[in-house]
């Protein structure tokens, strides 16, 4: 019986299109309680690998045979040695290439729209983690909101549609994931673009993004639209007045937290006024793209995280807590963990510090908490 | 902190520090220390869950540059 190895991005497809699959997680307890692949199909069982290394007769009779199986850990060592330990005993198995570690990195392309005149808009899932950045392509012109550490996804990608990147954005200074913006910009000639609230103690040039700042790629065109609250910096983006980069501003199915970079009680109030007033200013019509989604059920069925800003109106239940008082309890009481090492984050973001790629990797290990609900 | 037997697991990946550890384990006594010295990092959180899965005892935990090292008591 032979092992075979899984890709993160075959996982990904499994998990977009829904597919049955049984995972065996054999990482300890604490990491599987914390962070796991997601999907709607997935059956799961978490026995830690060092529990097995007697045998992993128990664990056969747990296993179902009428779905495929992936044995799942950290790095993929672990994995392999459980998988080939089943396969001994006639038990055909895969195990996921790069453990969590590639399942934190993937990234997954999905096309949101046509834009005017043959341009493109795509949304890079990286389902692992939850984090969303986009490419706007237009006459042979790219612009990138919220690019992650996975540089070369985005380098390769503009190439493959021969187009050349000229602005790279940030919403705001992340906290929960490495930005890529800035080694983008530099690798391509770029500008590279901050909000400048959130750019105190930034040790790199950047251009200050203002509100009302407008750029043209190709035949479209995105604007810069003060929306403060997740952090003090925070700004949106429209494409074409078509569609809405919230940024961690505002999800699908929940609203930013204000509290990451300390400042919690100081920040709900512009939150607030980012949420009720700023937004709904806005036409109902736009599609909102935010930089994050937190549960899987916030993928639409072709794997992208969109929706109609009038719509959330509706449905968003951080749209429609009436009662000041009440909004300001919701996002400053109860709020949940904080990201996996989000003050060194920030300081990376920040260029005060340069971890080693290894490091960084862990640093954004777990899933991304931006959102309350 | 001294320890009856030292492991050197440095450059080892996931399983091998762990798998490493429990064979030595074995061939201790109740009661005995074992230090383990490791590089790989998820070496830590990973020690942790087995020795507490093993009734053993993680006494203490250093970094020492890249080095990670444990001083685990056999339950």
């Amino acid at each position: 019986m032979s092992v075979t190895a899984m890709t993160a991005a075959q996982v990904a497809r499994k998990v977009i299109d829904n597919k049955p699959l049984f995972i065996l997680d054999v990482r300890n307890g604490d990491a599987f309680a914390d962070w796991k692949i997601e999907g709607g199909n997935i059956q799961y069982l978490n026995i830690p690998y060092f529990d097995l290394l007697d045998g992993v007769e128990e664990v056969i009779d747990q296993l179902p045979n009428d779905r495929d199986i992936l044995v799942v850990c950290a790095k993929e060592g672990s994995s392999i040695m459980v998988a080939d330990m089943l396969a001994e005993e006639g038990v055909e198995t895969a195990y996921l290439s790069g453990g969590m570690k590639a399942w934190s990195e993937h990234l997954e392309p999905v096309k949101v729209s046509n834009l005017k005149d043959g341009g493109e808009l795509y949304q890079f899932v990286r389902v692992g983690k939850g984090c969303l950045s986009y490419m706007a392509i237009s006459n042979g012109e790219a612009a990138i909101i919220d690019a992650t550490r996975m540089t070369d996804v985005f380098l390769n990608f503009a190439q493959e549609k021969g187009a050349t990147i000229k602005h790279v954005f940030d919403t705001h200074l992340h906290a929960d994931h490495i930005s890529g913006g800035r080694h983008i910009a530099e690798a391509t000639g770029a500008v590279y673009y901050l909000p400048p609230a959130d750019a105190n103690g930034v040790t790199f040039d950047y251009t200050a993004l203002e509100s009302g700042f407008e750029a043209g790629i190709g035949s479209s065109k995105v604007e810069a639209l003060y929306t403060p609250g997740h952090t003090i910096g925070s700004t949106s983006f429209i494409v074409d007045d078509q569609y809405l980069m919230t940024g961690d501003i505002l999800f699908i199915d929940s609203i930013g937290r204000p509290d990451l970079a300390g400042l919690a009680e100081d920040w709900v109030g512009d939150l607030r006024e980012s949420l009720y007033e700023r937004y709904q200013a806005l036409a109902n019509e736009l599609t909102v793209l935010p930089a994050h989604f937190m549960i899987m059920d916030e993928l639409n069925e072709d794997g992208s995280v969109a929706k109609k800003l009038g719509d959330l109106f509706k449905e968003n239940h951080g749209l429609n807590i009436a009662d000041e008082q009440e909004f300001r309890d919701m996002v400053t009481k109860n709020l949940p963990p904080q990201p996996n090492a989000y003050e060194d984050i920030r300081k990376t973001n920040m260029g005060q510090i340069t971890p080693e790629d290894e490091m960084q990797r862990e640093m954004e290990i777990g899933p991304n908490r931006c959102a309350v609900r | 902190m001294n320890a009856d037997k030292v492991l050197d697991a440095k450059g080892l990946a996931c399983p091998m520090p762990i798998v490493k550890t429990r064979k030595e384990m074995k061939a201790m006594e109740s009661g005995q220390v074992l230090e383990i010295q490791a590089t790989d990092k998820g070496a830590s959180a990973d020690l942790t869950a087995w020795a507490k899965s093993g009734g053993h005892d993680l006494l203490e935990e250093q970094i020492d540059g890249d080095v990670l090292k444990f001083w685990i008591k056999k339950g």
